[in-house]
């Protein structure tokens, strides 16, 4: 799932010019030569990655790429790594991981089929719940009950083709009202442009935590869309892949993915100190219990 | 870049099914070539009613700042300055978050409505200023000479000084109007789905960015040319021998 693009027709434009310069295929050697490994970092991504300005980049999938570089370091017995940071956006982060500017890009990117044509993903590590944040107070409990009703969602997310389908299939007509941002799309919500806020369940939680009055606010209905979220990196470099999918099982079998899950969406986290208080889903438990790379169409199938 | 897909935009904006002949039924089944002839539509349709609103606005606002009296000169200059010290966005964001706020009956207007009168105005203050340049670059003597004949003062402005100034101002309302359809696409962070959100949405459902952008671009760049032509063209119409840049 994706968060905060603003069109950088730059970026993207500079990164189509370098995706022409030829990227290492293989990203260990790369490593070791270098000294050094390329993150992609994310400013605004809830938080599985997002930034505390400084050049801070935190988050749950932040730390755990730092986790990842840290047992890479250790496989290719480098004394010392260094771990660069690269901010990418929606629209510049598959391009840059193609051209080699960044190695490792652990955010909040769905790991789709379209995607698996131009890029390699890591174990899935979070898989992310499209839901419907209404006011309290709205009597709203389910999908169905939008209709002729205003929903708003961010440009430029998932979540926009998502609100597509289900109005199709389901018949529902609603008014759709796009922040540019998730702050933006949530207070079209708290000031009543819009009855529901649809996004990804952890944003929702994040913005109704950060709220004035988080109580006046609660996620409902059924879950609209299911998406696994993954470490996106270079295709066809099956080395460097057993790399990040090993340190990912360790993580996972020492429960140090848990702990992980739990210091960013239970615990207070910065800059605000709240807590995003988003218990790991049956889902994502389920995506630890069996490690895998399946693109979302897997899941919707199901 | 080997790996192109045009095909994108054969796509259904719901299935991502190829269709055939690269058209939908209509209705809300759409593909992204239809979804992007729209947003050039919206595209469109904001920069051209918000030129409309900017140069009437922005030709009124020039000429009181060319008047002998002081109030009207006064309100011409404070008008050209607020709208043209704010940042548009925040312009934007102030008409769609802010006035509802403070006036409740704006909160029945569209956001349409809203972004138009946002980027008019906004313009409006930079054509007041070309306004203002026009007519202080015709010689005083014109002025004074049409006082002379016994018209009245707007009868000057609309006989004798206005029909030179906007000939010779031309050139850079050109560039203004172009201006306005680039501007134009600030309208996405009111929810306008306009090209840039097209854009932003589409790169992000079909992970074909570089096509999207690519042919998002030549729509830009299509709308900006076809209004620079437009303007030569009522640029040669209205030449009038002997004037600058008239009959040679």
């Amino acid at each position: 799932m994706t968060t905060l693009p603003l069109a950088r027709l730059l970026a993207i434009a500079a990164a189509a010019l370098l995706a022409t310069g030829a990227a290492t295929a293989d990203t260990l050697k790369k490593i070791k030569d270098s000294g050094s490994i390329t993150l992609g970092a994310r400013e605004s991504s809830g938080a599985l990655a997002f930034t505390l300005g400084d050049g801070k980049y935190v988050g749950f999938h932040t730390e755990m790429a730092q986790r990842i570089a840290a047992d890479i370091q250790k496989q290719l017995g480098l004394p010392k790594l260094d771990v660069k940071f690269q901010v990418v956006t929606s629209q510049n982060r598959v391009p840059l991981v193609q051209n080699g500017t960044v190695d490792l890009e652990c955010g909040s990117t769905t790991n789709n089929s379209a995607r698996q044509k131009d890029v390699a993903f890591a174990m899935t590590t979070y898989v992310e719940e499209v839901r419907i944040a209404v006011k309290a107070n709205s009597g709203i409990t389910a999908i169905n009950q939008l209709n002729g009703r205003t929903v708003a969602t961010t440009t430029g997310t998932t979540s926009v083709q998502t609100l597509r389908k289900h109005e199709r299939s389901a018949g529902v007509d609603f008014k759709e009202v796009f922040g540019k941002d998730h702050a933006d799309s949530f207070l079209l919500l708290e000031s009543g442009r819009a009855d529901a806020f649809v996004m990804d369940g952890q944003i929702l939680a994040g913005n109704i935590s950060k709220a004035k009055n988080p109580a006046d606010f609660k996620i409902v209905g059924e879950v609209l869309s299911v998406e696994p979220i993954a470490c996106m990196l270079r295709k066809d470099d099956p080395a460097f892949k057993k790399a990040v999918d090993d340190s990912i099982k360790g993580l996972v079998k020492s429960g140090d993915l848990a702990k992980l899950y739990d210091k960013w969406f239970m615990q207070p986290i910065p800059p605000a100190n709240t807590r995003v208080g988003l218990p790991a889903s049956d889902a994502t438990k389920a995506a630890w219990a069996n490690p895998n790379d399946k693109p979302m169409e897997d899941y919707a199938r199901k | 870049m080997a790996n192109w897909d045009w095909e994108v935009f054969c796509k259904d904006t719901a299935t991502s099914e190829v269709m055939a002949g690269c058209l939908g039924a209509g209705g809300k089944d759409i593909t992204y070539l239809q979804w992007m002839m729209s947003a050039w539509g919206w595209t469109m349709s904001v920069a051209l009613l918000a030129l409309l609103v900017a140069l009437v606005l922005g030709s009124l606002m020039g000429v009181l700042r060319t008047t002998p009296v002081k109030g009207l000169v006064w309100l011409g200059n404070a008008w050209t300055e607020l709208f043209r010290n704010i940042p548009l966005l925040v312009q934007v964001f102030l008409w769609y978050h802010v006035l509802p706020a403070l006036v409740p009956p704006l909160k029945g207007l569209s956001s349409f409505v809203l972004v138009v009168f946002a980027l008019g105005l906004f313009t409006s203050a930079r054509i007041a200023e070309q306004v203002k340049a026009g007519i202080q670059s015709l010689p005083k003597g014109q002025r004074y000479a049409g006082l002379a004949l016994g018209l009245t003062l707007p009868q000057v402005y609309r006989y004798v000084l206005l029909p030179m100034a906007f000939r010779i101002i031309i050139p850079p309302l050109t560039s203004e109007s172009m201006n306005i359809v680039k501007n134009s696409s600030v309208a996405f962070a009111v929810s306008i789905a306009e090209l840039t959100m097209f854009a932003m949405q589409a790169q992000e459902e079909t992970s074909r960015g570089i096509e999207i952008y690519l042919a998002v671009s030549l729509l830009y760049f299509i709308s900006a040319f076809s209004i620079n032509r437009v303007a030569l063209f009522i640029e040669r119409r209205t030449q009038v021998p002997g004037l600058i840049g008239g009959g040679k």
